[in-house]
């Protein structure tokens, strides 16, 4: 049986970290271990836009996809594989958390890894992602420092 | 202030206008005078002719008012009360019961509804209101609402249209609006000709509109404000509209031209919490005066069926109360279409369900609360108040710091509702003379320099002028709606009968996300 790893990267040295420790833990669990990237572009269906914004906006998504699996997740799955990991990426737009929480119920993820992120101003306001995760996953979260 | 009260009226002769331009409000002077006598002149005649009037029972009924009601009429009953039947469902559609999963990153039905109402909620709510009332009594903000309620059904009618058939362009964005289903829609009739003709007027019309009421109401309106607040006719602002205008444009340029979007998304968020802060004061206003409710109501029913010391009776409140209701929400004006049209979903007649939520929210709630508060403080019976200080002077009688708060948000309502027309305008601009760079600078610079224009003239040619624009997009725009209400009606039942067989259900997004 395959076991699933998901890592959420953000583009931030945060996820270089997530995908060391994810590496660890596919090594120890063996080679029946898939780990998923999974990219989050930060985005809510309750914000408020410009009527150019609107239209805009699914060619940006597209564009944004697109960089995100260029820049981030493409070196990464390279790099993991050239490792002889097993590998994919996956790139989504939501919150964070729920998207990370989800994508581990849809492919019956054993555990999802991130990076620690700083302590920003808005993180100490509406709590972090890292913290929402934590709340809301149903499988275990390692945060990696 | 009394003079400017009585150019208002839309029966306003040519002549009268032309002496009024002449004489000036007394406190323009200069700069702005010199604006005024230029720009008047041209705006005139524009403006009889789209207010064109027949007497009915003794009072001059412009056509073009009878023209957008009896359209919201029709399409209610066309599409059998679809804005009181499909209600609770647009609102789970705009909550996203029925967003599929995969559109995440898309334009969400929140999003193009809050998009379009922060283009309407505005001026139109806080000054036209003040305008309805102080010209047709109490009574007019029954008909205002009863103009709202009607026009949810042209509004469905008109995004479910733009939805349809917009335009994706090859780098994925959207084009949207009257224009294109004007062309598209009776071509595909074999109507190639009208369409484009249809199309063509309605772009024209758009333009003038984004630069009447879209523009130089909004720039008019919020220099009026600013100068209540800092001291009425002792303010250092007098005389300055063209400066203040200046600065406005200046603000608006860097938007639209130089791309700052920060400040766009600074407006995009202020604007709903003003619009709340605005709704919560009113409605302590009104559970201040809670005795009074009951006194008001009946004002207002009485002023709607019995007015008295109202010129032209019935049919002269009616007419406030439409013609205020029809520039507030814009039901029937076509200008919703276009910013409805970039949402992401597979039935179009989703977005016109959501889009009938515009004229309820816009008319139904926000304007009524203005009229309320103005009624129920009985500040309309006060002499020689129009327009945002009538609406302003309402509100301080209750909380006297209100003005400066009213003065942000007539600010902020108005730029943001000039974003949102510079956009409309710019997309029939780009209908007519083609997208790029070059000509969608041009189109730019014009709208910044009406900024300047609108606040330097006085508010009775500004405000005729905006309502003759706006309503002018409704000539084409409801031509197309009469001949296309089979599409949409179409669209409907297919829509409905797949929600009654489940083909279409609301989406558990943890359970479908787990069985994918």
């Amino acid at each position: 049986m395959t076991t699933s790893l998901i890592v959420g990267l953000d583009g931030t040295p945060g996820g270089d970290s997530a995908i060391a420790h994810a590496k660890r833990v596919a090594t120890l669990i063996g080679p029946e271990t898939n780990i998923i990237l999974c990219y989050v572009v930060e985005w809510s269906p309750y914000s408020f836009n410009t009527p150019e914004e609107n239209a805009q906006r699914a060619g940006r998504r597209e564009s944004e996809i697109k960089l995100a699996r260029e820049r981030v997740l493409a070196p990464a799955i390279t790099e993991l594989e050239k490792e002889g990991y097993q590998v994919e990426g996956r790139v989504r737009h939501g919150d964070a958390a729920e998207i990370l929480s989800l994508l581990a119920r849809e492919v019956n993820a054993e555990l999802i890894i991130v990076g620690r992120k700083g302590e920003s101003v808005r993180s100490r306001i509406f709590g972090s992602v890292t913290a929402h995760l934590i709340q809301e996953a149903s499988v275990p979260v390692t945060v990696v420092p | 202030m009394s003079r400017i009260r009585s150019l208002v009226p839309w029966a306003t002769s040519m002549a009268a206008f032309m002496a009024a331009l002449i004489a000036g409000p007394a406190r323009a002077e200069g700069m702005d005078q010199a604006i005024s006598d230029i720009i008047g002149p041209i705006v005139n005649p524009i403006v009889s002719f789209i207010f064109y009037s027949v007497p009915v029972a003794g009072v001059q009924f412009p056509l073009i008012v009878g023209w957008l009601i009896i359209a919201a009429v029709v399409f209610t009953l066309y599409f059998g009360f679809v804005q009181f039947r499909l209600f609770s469902h647009a609102i789970r559609l705009v909550k996203g019961d029925y967003t599929d999963p995969k559109d995440e990153g898309e334009v969400s039905h929140f999003q193009a509804l809050a998009t379009a109402l922060s283009g309407t909620v505005g001026l139109g709510n806080i000054a036209g209101v003040a305008v309805a009332v102080s010209l047709g009594g109490p009574g007019a903000t029954f008909w205002m609402i009863l103009a709202g309620l009607l026009g949810m059904a042209s509004k469905f009618c008109e995004c479910t249209l733009g939805v349809k058939y917009r335009n994706v362009n090859a780098d994925g964005s959207i084009s949207g609006g009257p224009m294109y289903y004007l062309s598209k829609g009776f071509a595909e009739n074999g109507k190639v000709g009208l369409g484009k003709v249809l199309a063509v007027f309605f772009a024209i019309c758009a333009i003038g509109g984004s630069i009447g009421g879209g523009n130089m109401f909004q720039a008019n309106q919020s220099y009026q404000q600013a100068v209540n607040v800092t001291g009425g006719d002792a303010s250092f602002l007098i005389g300055y509209g063209w400066l203040f205008g200046l600065v406005m444009a200046a603000i608006v340029g860097m938007v639209i031209i130089g791309g700052i979007k920060s400040i766009a998304r600074v407006t995009e968020k202020l604007v709903p919490m003003m619009a709340i802060i605005y709704v919560i004061a009113a409605l302590v206003i009104l559970g201040f005066n809670f005795s009074a409710i009951p006194d008001a109501f009946g004002a207002i029913i009485e002023g709607a069926f019995a007015p008295v010391a109202v010129g032209g009776g019935i049919v002269g409140v009616l007419i406030q109360g439409f013609k205020r209701a029809a520039f507030s929400n814009e039901a029937g004006i076509g200008s919703a279409a276009i910013a409805h049209s970039a949402v992401k979903t597979s039935q179009p007649v989703t977005e016109g369900i959501v889009a009938l939520l515009e004229p309820f929210i816009d008319t139904v709630v926000i304007c009524t609360m203005t009229a309320l508060v103005i009624v129920i403080t009985g500040a309309y019976q006060v002499e020689g108040l129009g327009g945002v200080q009538l609406t302003s002077y309402a509100f301080e009688t209750a909380f006297p710091w209100f003005p400066y708060v009213l003065a942000l948000a007539v600010l902020m309502f108005a730029f943001s509702t000039m974003l949102s027309w510079s956009y409309y305008g710019l997309k029939a601009w780009t209908y007519l003379f083609g997208e790029g760079k070059g000509s969608e600078i041009v189109y730019k610079l014009i709208f910044l320099s009406f900024v300047v224009i609108g606040s330097s003239m006085s508010l009775g040619p500004v405000i005729d002028f905006s309502d003759a624009m706006i309503f002018a997009m409704s000539i084409a725009n409801v031509i197309g709606l009469y001949y296309l209400m089979p599409v949409v009606k179409r669209e409907l039942s297919q829509y409905l009968a797949k929600i009654k067989s489940g083909e279409i259900a609301p989406v558990d997004k943890k359970a479908k996300r787990h069985n994918a």
